[in-house]
């Protein structure tokens, strides 16, 4: 069974553990159909290059979705998701591996509930940040649960 | 990505005015496709026998009314997404009808290397049918 994170147990620096992701063409007309969006440039390759780009990228609010999922895997089922923000500062193509990543910046206590802020971030293959941002958790504290 | 820059007047005018709200009922077939177009297999989104029933991955909000954003933004020759950021207090779930309301928070016009460019910033309130807060979203995107 899978451990719980406590606030206690979380020190400053902390790696959030990695989520590797290699987002296909399929998978970007599958985020077109479940999220809406359904701009060209991310499935019709002509349509991208008479755009001046090189070939269809990868939805923005997909890989926002990757920093997500990695937030939530590592949070289990006590853990909140309360904020996160994601910057798109370069383009994810596909077929090309992603790797997300974290590390815990703050904790903090606001109205007696325990936060954690951590910078999150996506990098390409050539290590390039292609995604940065901000997460904001919310994590049980042992001197609030019974029997922690 | 040459011609005429597209007409923003109509874009300005609206900055700060909500737009009609929009209902979403949310489905859990609705659900599952995010989680798995994200190619998230945690069983917390798909399996209805788990205690409390499915719940959508935080992320799901970002999506629900950011086809009404993309309809604004067809009259630009180009567009990229800047930044999202959202904030989740309550979970969803099926069966949830949520009332959104948008509105264009900000408009800032730029002169890049190609040409002119606009950040539109688009403020989204998402509600229950109890008219509890659920989250909030601001999405920034580019048009060329």
């Amino acid at each position: 069974m899978k451990e719980y994170l406590y606030y206690e147990d979380i020190a400053l620096d902390s790696d959030v553990p990695v989520l590797l992701k290699q987002p296909t063409t399929t998978q970007l007309v599958m985020w077109a159909g479940a999220s809406g969006d359904y701009y060209p440039i991310h499935y019709d390759k002509d349509y991208a290059q008479q755009r001046g780009l090189p070939g269809v990228i990868v939805h923005g609010q997909l890989v926002g979705g990757f920093l997500g999922q990695m937030m939530t895997d590592w949070l289990g089922e006590w853990g909140q998701l309360r904020k996160l923000s994601c910057s798109y500062r370069a383009m994810n193509f596909p077929g090309e591996p992603i790797t997300c990543g974290g590390k815990v910046g703050k904790k903090y206590i606001r109205d007696g509930e325990h936060f954690l802020e951590c910078n999150v971030w996506v990098e390409n293959a050539q290590g390039e940040k292609t995604v940065t941002g901000t997460a904001v958790v919310l994590v049980p504290a042992r001197s609030a649960v019974k029997n922690a | 990505m040459t011609g005429d820059f597209p007409d923003i007047e109509e874009l300005k005018a609206k900055i700060g005015v909500d737009w009609e709200p929009a209902v979403y009922e949310i489905e859990k077939g609705m659900i599952r496709r995010f989680a798995q177009a994200i190619g998230d297999p945690n069983p917390r989104w798909q399996d209805e026998n788990k205690p409390g029933g499915i719940m959508a991955p935080p992320t799901f909000i970002t999506v629900i009314g950011f086809d009404r954003i993309q309809e604004l933004l067809t009259r630009f020759k180009a567009t990229l997404h800047a930044s999202t950021e959202f904030e989740c207090y309550r979970p969803v779930k099926p069966g949830d009808i949520l009332t959104i309301f948008t509105r264009i928070d900000r408009l800032r016009e730029r002169q890049g290397q190609t040409g002119r460019m606009v950040f539109l910033t688009f403020e989204t309130v998402y509600k229950n049918s109890l008219a509890e807060l659920v989250g909030t979203c601001r999405q920034t995107i580019i048009g060329y």
